[in-house]
């Protein structure tokens, strides 16, 4: 009973396993350098078609063709950037997910370092207003148009009970 | 300059909304194609038609639309009255791709449904198709007198899309 048991988990393992499989293909590759730019490219790569996967992880038939192509053009010796400039003359910059340092990308790639910058003006601008505030209101913790009002009210205030 | 600064967060807010806004409903499903503006891509395929006859780049001269489709994409079956339609009535030329499909099968097609193409390239690796970005089929393609791109349409052409390619074809023969 126990090893029908197992066979049968043993046999449902092998079935679940095939859908891991699914999206791997077999490439056979020269040197194990092309199969780690195979393996980075192919995830910088995005497919046009699903849009929020990469072609490595992809199983359209469009990523299938462009994981082809990748494979073609890497065993024909071409160099990385010759790959992506040859993705993105077909596809456009929309198939990189690292897109490229261009005039209509500086907003993506400073705007970060730009805000951050802002931000720790803002911050040091603060804490000296705050320092400089402090200096005036030493003794009473009022400022000094707050330590006249007061001044103000409490002769109202004895003028009223004299 | 106080009641400024009070007032930033709002603007930030309103000016990020209204940038949100805008990418709402937008069809995110289309990219633009790099490819406007520049020459079909050089290919020598043979014609679905005739095996023995090689075609190229040459064979497409505008003004024109170039369809790509196979039997296997249903919406490629959605679109083709439609493009039977145009071909016929609006006596517009268009060229096909037959994109990765089976030679046997699409002729099947062609005589089941009807022919709008005045020619049709066999391309059943879809290299061509790679060359010219298509990642989906249906895709169309207007070509101008020189054989540069000057607009492509992803998806089925419907009467609205037609009436976009129809626009862009007039304002191309005005405008040259």
């Amino acid at each position: 009973m126990k090893t029908v048991s197992r066979i049968f988990l043993i046999g449902w393992l092998v079935l679940i396993s095939q859908a891991g499989f699914a999206a791997i293909d077999t490439y056979e590759f020269r040197d194990e350098l092309t199969r780690e730019r195979f393996q980075a490219l192919s995830a910088e790569l995005r497919c046009p078609k699903c849009q929020n996967q990469n072609i490595a992880d992809s199983n359209s038939p469009i990523a299938k063709d462009l994981r082809d192509e990748l494979y073609r053009m890497l065993d024909s010796g071409a160099s990385d950037s010759a790959i992506v400039d040859f993705m993105v003359t077909r596809y456009g910059e929309f198939v990189l997910y690292r897109p490229r340092v261009s005039s209509q990308t500086y907003l993506l790639w400073y705007a970060p370092v730009g805000l951050l910058v802002i931000g720790i003006a803002v911050v040091i601008a603060l804490t000296r207003r705050k320092k400089s505030a402090d200096k005036s209101v030493e003794k009473t913790g009022l400022s000094a148009k707050e330590q006249q009002r007061l001044d103000a009210l409490l002769k109202q205030n004895q003028d009223k009970d004299a | 300059m106080r009641r400024i600064l009070v007032l930033l967060p709002l603007l930030i807010f309103v000016g990020l909304a209204i940038f949100l806004w805008r990418g709402i409903g937008q069809d995110t499903t289309t990219i633009p194609s790099p490819l406007l503006g520049k020459p079909v891509p050089e290919f020598s395929l043979t014609s679905l038609y005739d095996e023995n006859q090689v075609m190229s780049a040459k064979d497409f001269s505008g003004p024109a639309l170039i369809n790509v489709w196979a039997t296997w994409c249903p919406t490629c079956k959605q679109e083709h009255a439609q493009l039977n339609r145009i071909a016929r009535d609006e006596g517009v030329t268009i060229y096909g791709i037959n994109y990765k499909d089976d030679r046997a099968k699409a002729k099947i097609w062609l005589e089941k449904y009807q022919d709008p193409y005045a020619k049709n390239v066999f391309d059943p690796q879809g290299r061509l198709g790679l060359n010219l970005g298509v990642y989906g089929a249906p895709e169309t393609y207007l070509i101008d007198a020189e054989g540069v791109i000057r607009y492509k349409h992803i998806g089925e052409v419907t009467e609205r899309v037609w009436q976009t390619l129809k626009a862009e074809m007039q304002r191309l023969e005005t405008g040259s």
